[in-house]
């Protein structure tokens, strides 16, 4: 393919900056971004002129200019793999119960990349960019909400933003006094704002921006230190609870293998086996000693099972585990029931005829065991019961406790994220808890 | 003497050559005299003379390449419009494959387009209103944007003639993935265009223009 004729005209290079002067006080005014700036204000006189306009015509006179931006016009800035011009600086104003909150936005120009907006308010800044599709609404939890590029932004603020200062170039014919319909709408880091103006709405989307990012990109020596909590600022214990609750995963994974091998390893020998008979016609008591029986090993689990003949009756076990040398003695009770009958449902059951009694850590060592029935229905003479003791039987005691120091710190650790997502939204319009600064 | 090229002609005005690099341009401006050119049978005809270009301060020129879809395309020709906010670019881009694509720069966003034709109902132009919605292929689109909008001026190959033509309507539409549609209503039927929105890094552009200082 041949190379296309170069046209004389437009192969010039493009001049810096024209230089043009207000009409309003003769000021020499610089344009940096011509040809795409709508409106421009001297710095002068504050006169807001009409930058379409061969000789500015004037949209609007001003005052004296007091701006003083933190980041000066004509500042160049590397942000987002491009170069960019700081060409146009305002001041934007809402009332929120009769209190002035203000903010200053910055207009930055690339001559192939077209404009790139900045924000600050004390000490945060957002890095804006125009959206090009808008974003799809919504409702959930009862808020609105905007989904854009896969992500739902929540609806935090909606007020009247009204110009109260300008200077430089912008790509609107702005007028000081101006003011739009602003709904913001957060997603940390991220903000969309629809700005509504004359029945139109334009969408833009902020990131949130540490100072020390903005100053290194521009050169600026330092910035003021943010205060408070911005509404897209993101939560700096936000990841604790995820990291907090990997943790509590692996611990349980942990526990969960100890079991596991636990459950494996456990030999549940049977030690000790005796079947007895529960005589409650003979008025005395039922109580009696094993023979002694040997629990070997590293201290560990005994379980005890307990298993009664019973027909709409009861018994009620005292059990005590001695060690014969040194009589250490561990005791539980059991009280055993079963009762089943017929009536117009059906036949029905309560109760159990047995029960395992389980002792955790129990030493090596020579031991017997002393058993005490007692009870019963009237009228059931005998009861047949055994009794029968095992060894190294898991203690799922150990687990449920283990469970629960687990979970402890996962409790704490959504408080701090918490504290920090009341702070950002007590500043919205949906504060948590929706008590709101003005039912103070 | 050669005989002359196929794809190259003599401005009637003042004789310098006029090369075509599309052989299905209709109209074109000659370089050195600004004038306008419409092509009939193999001569061509002056029909007015380029209007001079408001400042847009557009980087892109007649000439500048640049790549979209996996293709190369050159920018051979474009078109300002003039609307009552405001006016844009549309740069006729020839590519690799001698069909051709549309890079429209409105404050410096880029979006890339081609004809197509329809495959679903059209907006009336009369009746369209913002957030109607229509589908084309495999995209749903939302009209975002109404405006009447007129040629301002041209420059370079076009697939058609521009002079003598008033207001018309142009329906921007846009999909909620990044697609952009433009219905064109300078002929009747009306003319879709589909594509998408672009980034400045996305087109690697070269042969741009170059601004003092940047």
């Amino acid at each position: 393919m041949t190379r296309p004729t170069t046209s004389p005209v437009a192969r010039s290079m493009v001049p810096r900056v024209a230089s043009l002067s207000c009409p309003s006080c003769g000021a020499a005014i610089e344009m940096r971004a011509q040809g795409w700036a709508e409106s421009v204000v001297c710095a002068a006189c504050g006169a807001q002129l009409d930058a379409a306009h061969d000789t500015l015509r004037v949209l609007q006179y001003g005052e004296a200019v007091r701006l003083k931006p933190r980041i000066p016009l004509g500042t160049r800035g590397v942000l987002r793999g491009g170069t960019w011009e700081v060409i146009g600086c305002q001041v934007v104003t809402i009332t929120v119960e009769g209190t002035d909150y203000s903010w200053t936005e910055y207009v930055c120009f690339n001559p192939y990349r077209g404009f790139l907006y900045l924000s600050e308010y004390d000490g945060h800044w957002n890095v804006i960019e125009k959206l090009k599709w808008r974003p799809r609404g919504g409702v959930s939890d009862g808020q609105l909400t905007l989904t854009h590029d896969g992500r739902r932004y929540k609806h935090f603020q909606t007020a009247l933003a009204r110009t109260t200062a300008a200077l430089g170039e912008f790509p609107w014919e702005l007028r000081v006094g101006d003011s739009v319909v602003s709904r913001d709408f957060v997603d940390p880091p991220f903000i969309l704002s629809a700005e509504e103006s004359a029945g139109e709405v334009t969408f833009s989307r902020g990131t949130y921006t540490p100072p020390e990012e903005i100053a290194r990109a521009f050169g600026i020596p330092s910035l003021l230190t943010p205060i408070g909590v911005f509404a897209n600022q993101p939560n700096p214990h936000g990841d604790l609870p995820k990291r907090m609750g990997q943790r509590f995963l692996i611990g349980l994974l942990v526990l969960f293998m100890m079991l596991f091998a636990n459950l494996i390893f456990s030999s549940k020998r049977t030690v000790f086996s005796q079947a007895s008979t529960f005589d409650r016609t003979t008025g005395v008591s039922g109580a009696f000693v094993t023979p002694p029986f040997t629990l070997d090993g590293r201290p560990s689990g005994v379980a005890i099972d307990v298993a009664a003949a019973l027909d709409n009756d009861w018994v009620f076990f005292t059990l005590s585990l001695i060690n014969e040398q040194t009589g250490e003695t561990r005791e539980v009770t059991r009280q055993l029931e079963y009762y089943s009958g017929q009536d117009s449902d059906g036949s029905w059951s309560e109760g159990d005829r047995s029960e395992t009694v389980r002792l955790s850590s129990v030493p090596a060592g020579r031991y017997f065991l002393r058993v005490e029935p007692e009870g019963g229905e009237v009228g059931r003479p005998r009861v047949g019961y055994t009794i029968a003791v095992r060894r190294d039987v898991p203690h799922y005691g150990f687990y449920a406790v283990a469970f629960l120091a687990l979970l402890t710190p996962m409790v704490f650790a959504l408080f701090p994220s918490a504290a920090f997502e009341n702070r950002r939204w007590a500043e919205s319009d949906h504060p948590i808890g929706g008590t709101s600064s003005s039912d103070d | 003497m050669t005989a002359p090229q196929a794809h190259s002609a003599t401005c009637p005005n003042c004789g310098a050559p006029v090369r075509f690099l599309w052989a299905q341009a209709v109209q074109t401006t000659c370089p050195y005299c600004r004038s306008l050119l419409v092509r009939r049978d193999l001569a061509l005809e002056r029909v007015g003379l380029q209007a001079d270009f408001p400042v847009t301060g557009s980087p892109i020129q007649i000439g500048t390449a640049g790549r979209w879809r996996g293709q190369s395309f050159v920018v051979v020709g474009r078109l300002t419009y003039g609307w009552e906010r405001g006016r844009w670019n549309e740069w006729h881009c020839l590519r690799d494959d001698g069909s051709s694509a549309w890079l429209s720069d409105a404050q410096l966003e880029y979006a890339m387009t081609v004809q197509v034709h329809p495959d679903g109902r059209m907006p009336e132009l009369r009746k369209v209103l913002v957030g109607d919605a229509f589908t084309w292929g495999d995209g749903r689109y939302e009209v975002a944007n109404i405006l009447e909008a007129h040629y301002l001026g041209t420059e370079g190959e076009l697939p058609f003639t521009t002079f003598a033509k008033g207001n018309s309507t142009f329906v921007d539409l846009v999909s909620d993935d990044g697609r952009f549609a433009t219905v064109d209503g300078t002929e009747v039927p009306p003319l879709l265009y589909l594509g998408e929105y672009v980034s400045f890094d996305d087109l690697a552009m070269t042969q741009l223009r170059d601004f003092e200082g940047w």
